[in-house]
């Protein structure tokens, strides 16, 4: 190893404007919003909401997540899974980016697909990073879904979690009536405090 | 095997920087726990020329209305890297600044400084085959912001870049040579102080264009990444 990282910097307070900048009616586009689906995407539809939470349990309005997942075939859309065995979904990137501060409660959500397990005896699960300001780093987590009981207890990755903090990565299911919905909030601190990952 | 080195947190700044006030309720307390990096973290959203309008490496022209915007004009570039001095190609790096006066679009900034009608002040742009990329914009300007009394944002520019990864993924700032404010600014300082040069660009007589703009060069090293692709 012959350079040493850059040094991470909180995204800060104004970052819509660049990175959000359609969801908050600014002039610029956007690589990409809270829909990761159309209408030919494959998969069963859901919801995603939830809120970020600071050390005195209030919503954070100036956070943005970052979605990253696995079609419904459990694979990635990137070169490094070449899996021919689990076809890519051309109509699924599998990336979305949502910010806190347009929605009345300071929610964020992601309209997307349940996906796949991407690998043989894992749940399947959602890669989440959180940006805020007054984070300096983003923070990695997991979402795992409540209806998964079987596959979670098997998990690989939820086996390393304390057993007495998983519960703060498993999404609860409910049926609305505008469909399938996980709420998946995030507690940056206290009793409550997400699990977040170093890898 | 490795497919990826470690976060490096000698050269990242801790969660919790108490000088930093908002990091106190929003900094992860707890311990990270850590897992094998997967597929999951081995790969990451591509995005290429089809993301990037005409103007987006040009921050002096995308936002113009009715004139020039106000300012002193610099070019901004460098290379993207990874820990081995690998160049990290096509990937895509946003930024995003305030204005000459100190000054962001951002409703929330109520800072009392003119908005500029022609600078947006949003950017982005594609690494080439070689890491490099290529910014034309404005110098931005300090700002005073509430964190404690007389409190001054350094000059700086927000970047955020993926790399080729999820896994690789930073959100930084750019600073600018010679700031005084560096030395008073909590967010910076909260950097180890052995990495906090990284953050600081460098003027280049190269770069600068003659009757026209200054040059500034900003190297960003990312993770490195071992290219082979993980079998299932």
């Amino acid at each position: 190893m012959t350079l040493k990282q850059t040094p991470s910097q909180t995204v800060g307070p104004y970052f819509a404007y660049c990175l959000t900048a359609q969801q908050y009616h600014y002039p610029f586009s956007q690589i990409a919003s809270d829909v990761l689906v159309n209408d030919d995407t494959r998969g069963e539809r859901i919801r995603i909401v939830g809120r970020v939470f600071d050390g005195n349990g209030a919503p954070i309005d100036d956070a943005m997540i970052e979605i990253w997942q696995a079609n419904a075939e459990g694979r990635f859309d990137h070169p490094n899974d070449a899996r021919a065995d689990r076809p890519l979904d051309p109509n699924f990137k599998g990336f979305g980016r949502f910010g806190t501060g347009t929605t009345a409660d300071n929610s964020y959500r992601f309209e997307t697909i349940k996906p796949g397990s991407s690998q043989e005896g894992a749940a399947p699960f959602i890669s989440f990073v959180v940006f805020a300001r007054g984070l300096m780093n983003h923070a990695y987590t997991r979402l795992y879904f409540a209806d998964e009981t079987n596959a979670n207890n098997a998990d690989p990755v939820l086996e390393k979690v304390p057993a007495d903090r998983r519960d703060t990565l498993i999404a609860q299911r409910s049926e609305t009536a505008t469909g399938v919905e996980y709420r998946f909030d995030i507690h940056m601190q206290g009793d409550q405090e997400t699990v977040f990952f170093d890898f | 095997m490795s497919k990826i080195t470690p976060r490096d947190w000698a050269s990242h700044p801790a969660y919790l920087s108490p000088e930093y006030k908002s990091s106190t309720l929003r900094g992860v307390s707890r311990n990270l726990v850590e897992i094998d990096p997967e597929m999951a973290e081995l790969t990451g959203p591509a995005y290429g020329e089809e993301v990037l309008g005409e103007l987006d490496n040009d921050l002096t022209r995308n936002g113009r209305v009715n004139g020039e915007p106000l300012g002193e004009r610099i070019i901004v570039t460098g290379r993207v890297l990874d820990e081995n001095g690998n160049p990290v190609p096509n990937t895509l790096v946003e930024v995003w600044q305030a204005n000459a006066a100190g000054r962001y679009v951002h409703e929330r900034d109520q800072h009392d400084a003119p908005l500029d009608p022609n600078f947006l002040g949003s950017g982005r742009c594609l690494t080439n085959d070689k890491g490099e990329y290529r910014f034309m914009t404005i110098k931005p300007g300090a700002y005073p912001w509430g964190n404690h009394p007389n409190a001054w944002r350094p000059n700086h520019i927000h970047f955020s870049l993926f790399g080729p990864t999820v896994a690789t993924r930073l959100v930084t700032q750019m600073y600018f040579p010679g700031d005084p404010l560096l030395a008073l600014d909590p967010i910076f300082q909260s950097v180890p102080e052995q990495s906090r040069d990284r953050l600081v660009s460098e003027f280049s007589i190269d770069v600068t264009e003659e009757n026209y703009a200054l040059g500034y060069v900003f190297d960003i090293v990312l993770r490195g990444v071992n290219a082979t692709p993980m079998e299932a």
